[in-house]
Parts: C-alpha cells; sequence; structure tokens
C-alpha cells in the first residue's frame, strides 16, 4: 500500500471514528475560510481566530461578552505609571500533554513573535511592549532586551514602551498566546502539526483536513475543563454562504458565522429569532485622495460625505440594517463613551443635498462645469449595490462616477500606491479601543489611503496615547475625531454588524461588539 | 508503442519548461502581491515576509531557485497555508477529488455511452426525444444551478443525503456530486455516441451483418459499438483531466476538501508556489491522460496501432 492510499485511508476510518464519537455535544460551525494555520503567530483572519481562541489561552481572556477576564494569569498588578505589568500565573495550570505552563513559555512566545526571522504577520499588534518594533526591525539583536521577563516560573513582568489603555484587550489578542517551549524546539516547525501540537486552551485539535474542518476535543489539562458543557468542535470550511445556509437548514451546522445578506428576509420569517445581527466594531467607509485636485478641497469630500444617504444602505440596499456611520470610531468601543458626530448628521436629507450642492458651487462644480471621480472598489456584490447607488446619490450634485473594480488584492494595491480617487475601504477592530480606528488618519499610516495629514490631528493621536487618565485620554481622542469629521478626511458610511445564525439548541451566544463567541460558554439542549 | 509513449512524453518536457517559466514571470507581473489585503502590513513586517519567502531577491535568482528546487522535486511552500507545503497540499486534496472524480468519469461513460446508443437505435423516435430531452437538461444546466436544487430536494426536503460535506466518505455524502459531475459529460458523451452510432449504423459492414440475420442488439454489441467510441475516446482525455483536477464550483457547494479549489484560490491570493504547484500538477496529468487515450486509440483501431 503506497502513501497516498495509506494517507486517504487513514483519513477515512478517523472520520469515521470522529462521526461515531460525534454527539449531541459536538459543536459543528460553519467557519468560512480555510485556516492559514494553527499557529496563533502565523495567523490573520478571523476564522483562524475562532479556532485558536478555543485551543489557546492568554494571561487574559474574554468572557461571554468580550469583556476581559483572568486567563492563564489569576491576577495582575500595574505599576502608577501605567507602564509595567505584573502577572501572577494560575496554579496547576498546564499544556495538554501535562507539562506546566510556566512565565518561561510567555517570554518564549513574545521574542519568537518579534522575531523578524519568524515573519509573523500581526507582530505590530503587541509593539507596544518595550523594544518589540525594535527587535522586529533588527535594530536591537539581544531578545532579552524585550520588556517581557518572567521573574519566576508563576510570574511574567511585562515592560511597555508607553502607559496603553487597551494594552489588557491587546493581551486578548492571539498574538499574546504562549506556546509551549518543550515542543516548538523539539519540533521545530513541524511543532504545529496534528500529532504534536500541544496546547493551553479548553480545546486541543485532533484532526484538520485543509479545505474541509479542523475537529477539537476537550483538553482534559486545562484547568476548568470540567465546566465545559460542549465536548468539542467542528469548524468547517465553506466559504459559499448559500450552501453554507443549506446545510445548516439540514442541521448539519449548528452555527453559521455569516449568512448571504439577501437571505435575511427570509430567516426572520423561516427562521424565527436564529438570526443574529448586531453592532460590530467595524467602519465601512470610503476614502478620498486628499492629495489629489479637487479632492484635496475640505469642501469637495464634505459635500460628496453629505450627499449619501446613509439611512438606506444598511436597511434597502443590504437589508441587514447596517446603523448609518456618522462618525468615525464605531459606537460602543471600550475606553471611549460616544464617540464624535458630524456637525450635520440630524439634517434632514433633503438639506444636506442642498447644502451638499452649495459646497460643490462654492468649490467651482456644477451641472454646468460636472465633477468627474473614479470610485473604486474591490469585486463584491454588496461593494458594487452601494458604489452604483451612492454614484447616484451623487448624481443631482453633478458629480460624473465612474466606477471601476478590481479584485482585492488588485484594489489595495492601487489603494496602497495612492492610485484612486475614491475608493471603498472597510476596518475591523483588532482590539476594542478607538486608537485603533484613529490611528487610520494619522499621516504616514499605511492604511491611510486617501493621504490626509493634519499635524494638530497626529499630536491630540499621540497626546491621547500618552494619557494615563482614561476620561482625560477619551476626551483629546474625542477632540481629533471632531477634528477629523469637520475636515471629512474620509466618508464613514455604516458601521459593521455582525451577522450569525445561531440554531436554537444553542445556549451562552451572547452578541458582542467583536463578535468573538468561545465554545467554552455555549451549551447546547438536548 | 513502448517507445512512442517515452518519445511523447520527452517531447512535453520542453512544453512543461516554457509553461513553467511563462506562469512564474506573468504571476509577478500581476498586479497585487501575495501579503496585500485589506490590512496592510507594516514595512517592517513586509520585509520579514519578503525575507522569509526570498521575495526580497532578483526576479531571475527567485526563478533559478525555484526551478532549482523543483528540479529536487520540491514545489516550495504555500503563502495560504503555512502548516503545509504545495507537494503536501496536493497529496492531501488529491484522494478527495479521485474518489469523486473517478466515480463520475466512470458513471458519465456508462450512462453517456448505453444513451446515446438507445438513441441511435431509436433513432427520431420516442425513446430518443426522452432520452435526449433529459439529457439536454443536464447539458445546458450549469452545476452550480443544478448543484443547489439537488441539496435542496435531496438534502433538505427529502433528506436522503447529507447537502454537503465528506463526512466520513461513506457513498450517502458522495451522491449528489458526483451526479453534479458526472451529469454534463454523460449529456455530453451521449450527443457524440449517438451521432457516431448512427453514421456506423449505415455503413455496408453493418448492412452485411444485419443481411447475415445478426439481431441489432448483437451487432451493436459485436460490430458498430467499438467503431463508433472512437469520437468518445477523443473527448474522454479533456474529460478526465477536467473531472479529475477536481471542479472549484462542485468542491466548493458541497464543501469538499479537494483540489478543485486551489488553483483560483492561489490565483486570487497571489500564492505563488501554489499556482505554480497546481499548473504542473494539471501539466503532468494532462499529459498521462493524453498518452492513455492514444493508447486506448491504439486498442480500438489497430490501423493506429501498425501507424
Amino acid at each position: 500500500m503506497n502513501q497516498f492510499t495509506k494517507k486517504f485511508l487513514a483519513s477515512a476510518m478517523l472520520g469515521t471514528l470522529l462521526a461515531f464519537s460525534a454527539h449531541a455535544a459536538t459543536l459543528n460551525i460553519h467557519n468560512g475560510g480555510d485556516p492559514q494555520s494553527l499557529d496563533p503567530q502565523k495567523l490573520s483572519g478571523d476564522w483562524e481566530n475562532r479556532i485558536a481562541g478555543d485551543i489557546f489561552e492568554g494571561l487574559v481572556t474574554e468572557d461571554a461578552k468580550d469583556n476581559p477576564v483572568p486567563g492563564q494569569a489569576e491576577s495582575w498588578t500595574i505599576s502608577p505609571d501605567g507602564k509595567v505589568y505584573t502577572f501572577k500565573l494560575r496554579d496547576g495550570i498546564k499544556w495538554s500533554d501535562g507539562q506546566p505552563v510556566t512565565a518561561g513559555d510567555f517570554v518564549f512566545a513574545f521574542q519568537r513573535l518579534v522575531d523578524p526571522k519568524n515573519a509573523a504577520d500581526y507582530a505590530y499588534l503587541q509593539f507596544t511592549i518595550k523594544n518589540a518594533e525594535k527587535i522586529n526591525k533588527g535594530e536591537i539583536t539581544d531578545f532579552n532586551q524585550l520588556g517581557v521577563k518572567a521573574i519566576d516560573d508563576k510570574t511574567l513582568e511585562i515592560t511597555l514602551e508607553n502607559p496603553t489603555p487597551y494594552f489588557l484587550n491587546a493581551l486578548m489578542h492571539y498574538t499574546a498566546y504562549p506556546l509551549p517551549k518543550h515542543v516548538v524546539e523539539a519540533k521545530g516547525q513541524d511543532w504545529v502539526k496534528i500529532g504534536n501540537i500541544v496546547t493551553n486552551g479548553p480545546y486541543k485539535p485532533v484532526e484538520w483536513v485543509p479545505g474541509s474542518h479542523v475537529t477539537t476535543v476537550k483538553n482534559d489539562q486545562w484547568y476548568g475543563t470540567k465546566d465545559l458543557k460542549i465536548d468539542g468542535a467542528k469548524f468547517f470550511v465553506l466559504e459559499d454562504q448559500e450552501a453554507a445556509l443549506k446545510r445548516y437548514r439540514a442541521g448539519e451546522f449548528d452555527i453559521m458565522t455569516d449568512f448571504p445578506t439577501d437571505q435575511y428576509e427570509w430567516m426572520k420569517k423561516n427562521l424565527p429569532g436564529q438570526a443574529h445581527v448586531a453592532p460590530f466594531s467595524g467602519l465601512y467607509y470610503y476614502v478620498v485622495n486628499s492629495q489629489k485636485p479637487p479632492f484635496s478641497d475640505k469642501r469637495v469630500r464634505q459635500a460628496l460625505s453629505m450627499a449619501i444617504n446613509r439611512e438606506v444602505i444598511g436597511p434597502q440596499i443590504l437589508g441587514t440594517g447596517e446603523l448609518p456611520a456618522y462618525s468615525w470610531v464605531p459606537p460602543g468601543t471600550a475606553n471611549y463613551g460616544e464617540p464624535a458626530y458630524v456637525s450635520w448628521k440630524d439634517l434632514p436629507y433633503k438639506d444636506k443635498v442642498a447644502e451638499a450642492k452649495k459646497l460643490l458651487a462654492e468649490a467651482g462644480f456644477g451641472p454646468d462645469k460636472p465633477l468627474h471621480a473614479v470610485l473604486s472598489y474591490n469585486t463584491n456584490d454588496n461593494h458594487k449595490r452601494i458604489a452604483v447607488a451612492i454614484a447616484s446619490m451623487w448624481k443631482p450634485l453633478g458629480v460624473d462616477v465612474e466606477l471601476v473594480n478590481a479584485e482585492t488584492k488588485v484594489h489595495y494595491d492601487q489603494m496602497q500606491r495612492g492610485q484612486v480617487e475614491i475608493g471603498r475601504a472597510g476596518w475591523l477592530a483588532d482590539y476594542n479601543d478607538p486608537d485603533n480606528f484613529l490611528n487610520l488618519l494619522v499621516t504616514g499610516v499605511q492604511m491611510n489611503y486617501g493621504r490626509w495629514s493634519n499635524p494638530d490631528y497626529d499630536k491630540m493621536i499621540k497626546e491621547g496615547n500618552a494619557e494615563t487618565d482614561l476620561k482625560k485620554r477619551a476626551e483629546i481622542f474625542k477632540k481629533a475625531e471632531q477634528l477629523a469629521l469637520d475636515e471629512s478626511a474620509a466618508l464613514p458610511i455604516y458601521y459593521y454588524v455582525s451577522k450569525n445564525v445561531v440554531s436554537p439548541k444553542i445556549e451562552g451566544f451572547v452578541d458582542n461588539i467583536q463578535d468573538i463567541h468561545r465554545t467554552r460558554w455555549l451549551s447546547m439542549k438536548e | 508503442m513502448i517507445k512512442y509513449a517515452l518519445r511523447r512524453l520527452l517531447s512535453t518536457i520542453p512544453v512543461m519548461w516554457i509553461a513553467v517559466t511563462a506562469s512564474f514571470f506573468v504571476l509577478r507581473l500581476a498586479p497585487g502581491g501575495p501579503f496585500d489585503g485589506e490590512r496592510p502590513l507594516p514595512p517592517v513586517i513586509l520585509k520579514n515576509l519578503a525575507s522569509h519567502y526570498n521575495l526580497d531577491k532578483p526576479l531571475i535568482q527567485q526563478y533559478l531557485i525555484y526551478v532549482g528546487d523543483l528540479l529536487r522535486g520540491d514545489l516550495g511552500p504555500s503563502f495560504a497555508s503555512e502548516d503545509f507545503t504545495v507537494a503536501q497540499q496536493i497529496m492531501i486534496g488529491l484522494p478527495y477529488t479521485f474518489t469523486i472524480g473517478t466515480a463520475a468519469f466512470l458513471i458519465a461513460i456508462i450512462v453517456g455511452v448505453a444513451v446515446g446508443c438507445l438513441g441511435a437505435l431509436y433513432q427520431n423516435k420516442a425513446p430518443d426525444y426522452i432520452l435526449g430531452a433529459l439529457i439536454l437538461v443536464g447539458v445546458v444546466l450549469p452545476n452550480f444551478l443544478i448543484a443547489p436544487i439537488l441539496q435542496l430536494i435531496f438534502g433538505i426536503h427529502l433528506a436522503w443525503f447529507p447537502v454537503g460535506g465528506w463526512g466520513d466518505g461513506s457513498i450517502k455524502y458522495l451522491i449528489l456530486p458526483i451526479v453534479v459531475l458526472a451529469l454534463p459529460h454523460a449529456g455530453r458523451i451521449s450527443r457524440i455516441t449517438r451521432g457516431s452510432m448512427i453514421e456506423v449504423m449505415n455503413q455496408n459492414f453493418i448492412r452485411t451483418a444485419k443481411a447475415k440475420g445478426i439481431g441489432p442488439r448483437l451487432t451493436v454489441m459485436r460490430h458498430a459499438l467499438k467503431p463508433a467510441l472512437m469520437p468518445v475516446v477523443s473527448y474522454l482525455g479533456p474529460a478526465a483531466s477536467y473531472l479529475l483536477t477536481g471542479s472549484l464550483v462542485v468542491e466548493s457547494i458541497f464543501g469538499l476538501p479537494g483540489i478543485g479549489r486551489y488553483f483560483v484560490n492561489a490565483a486570487l491570493n497571489r500564492d505563488y508556489g501554489m499556482v505554480l504547484g497546481t499548473v504542473i500538477f494539471y501539466m503532468v496529468l494532462i499529459v498521462f491522460l493524453n498518452l492513455l487515450v492514444d493508447i486506448a486509440y491504439a486498442w480500438l483501431d489497430p490501423k493506429v496501432r501498425n501507424r
């Protein structure tokens, strides 16, 4: 029997065994894309986060509502200057192979994360840690200078470059998960293969068929295993949402993590209470190239922004009721309170259009001298529908819109090169803090596709980030946000919503702003 | 025959080299890189990634590294799936694609030839019209339309089969995707068989056979089928390469872990290693299948064998 046949038979047999072992307490999740890796330092997608957050656990973890709660650390203290965090690890925490999880495993993981040789996509999320960025850039080669130290096996000290109020939220991110040093050192790159991988979360992976699914089972070594109601999960790869909905209807999936928006009305009638649409920490927006005339004129940008009828996009164009966005930071973001809003938010739409016409006329444009604008978006039915609708909203102003679509890679390549006039973009928060959104408009930041630049704004963001008093910090940020909105730095359109479909037999699923729902909080009715 | 086959195989090497070289450079010329996306990475991270995958080296050096690795049998890493190399991914997906593809291929031949023969024997009569109309449905309707309809009827309403997934690999999981894959090919094979069979049945040697009093069934099986299958065999090469390389649509709709979706996904992700790996895999498969078709031709037609 050759290798090929052996692998095939082994996979079929394992599949059969798992199918027999699968009973009511196995959660079947439609997870969307194929995971790039099970190594938490190689991930970048929410579909990977769903698996990683079940099999690994950081110092801090999330509760069902996505609030930070103690994870591998039972407690922590923060120095008065807000720069030094000292974590006390729980007693008896172990890897799934029974080896203890030590402070050294965290040090090892953080050092590996910032090691340039490891080329971790998301290493920059932990650049708030002292010397992390310099090590990643190769400016410092002594990894001991990283601000992560093991005082002893049970005590970990993390020193930051500056006080960072959202640091505990950033520790919930998968880039902050510990790694089993003993396995990574013994197995090298293969440490993450099924059969080798060792994890410290509530579950451990036991099967991965690329293109099909990842299967997890309870990790008996985890400190809270006895309280787990779900025995394990199967995370299915399936990008075709229509097909996924059919499988959900046939009872093959218990949870869908996204659904076709045009089926929302049907689901409300036929699957009552199962479609969860909830505010999500994300913003859909258009950038306007503020380096290129006439878009460098604030009046042109504001006119374009005012003429977008945001109230119809969520309910009528998308059909899932996304809320209109008049701020840059989505409401409900932690450490912030109510965001700043555009001054014209509450004007009736016809008044907004009248004002927009006036502004464009002042800038030298109107029906006699139309403004030609190229609107670029990445290929997607919803992006297209929105672009067509907005182009028609701009038409009465005398704006002649040329729509250009390109595949995602090409679109973002052009956006980064500043080759678009008006371009579609979106941002989902990595961590729950206003800085994650406000940073998008800072001069020189890569995601600042419109290249809007204002020294006062940059100064305020820097000041806010150095402020340890959360109330004062929020005030500074709000001023900065107001400035960006007054300048129409970019055009916010709607706040994203999370779209899950949850079977009535699942309990404990709580909608939250980061759309994170760990299996450990769920249970299943028989 | 062996010499002929070897000569054919050797002659494909320059073609494959040209295809790999062209694919390599065309892919690099395409706008957008493997690490572009909704979330641009900081320059320092991009630099580290480029260095990790040798993308910071001059293009010609990257090409030489790739060809060098290829000659050693290494298809390189995949950017989109870091835990598996390109070769490992293809080996993981192959059994699934081959299982579905082979079954669909055999069903398409059996059903297609049978329906085609019946159509020819009952030319312009009721069975010909009925079968012709049914088969037309399979040919005309695209599989992205047939698949959801079958899922809805047999998966959700009747609940006879699972709607998707590989499950434990048992036959109930495979029937719907196999039917969807086989249907258009069965349709085309039946049309080709019917036309060819009608032509053969009008030839002198068949008339002689009939004059000798041989029944229609025996005439078809013993005398007409073999020559009538010649055009069908020509179609089988491309059909087999299509079915055995997997179908993006069928694998996506049924959530199957085969290799059909690799090429398109890899091209969209600018996953250079995976695109080149699948190009090479497809080329090797097509060369091999065309060789098999030639051998089948030789078996069916002694004139080809003696050429």
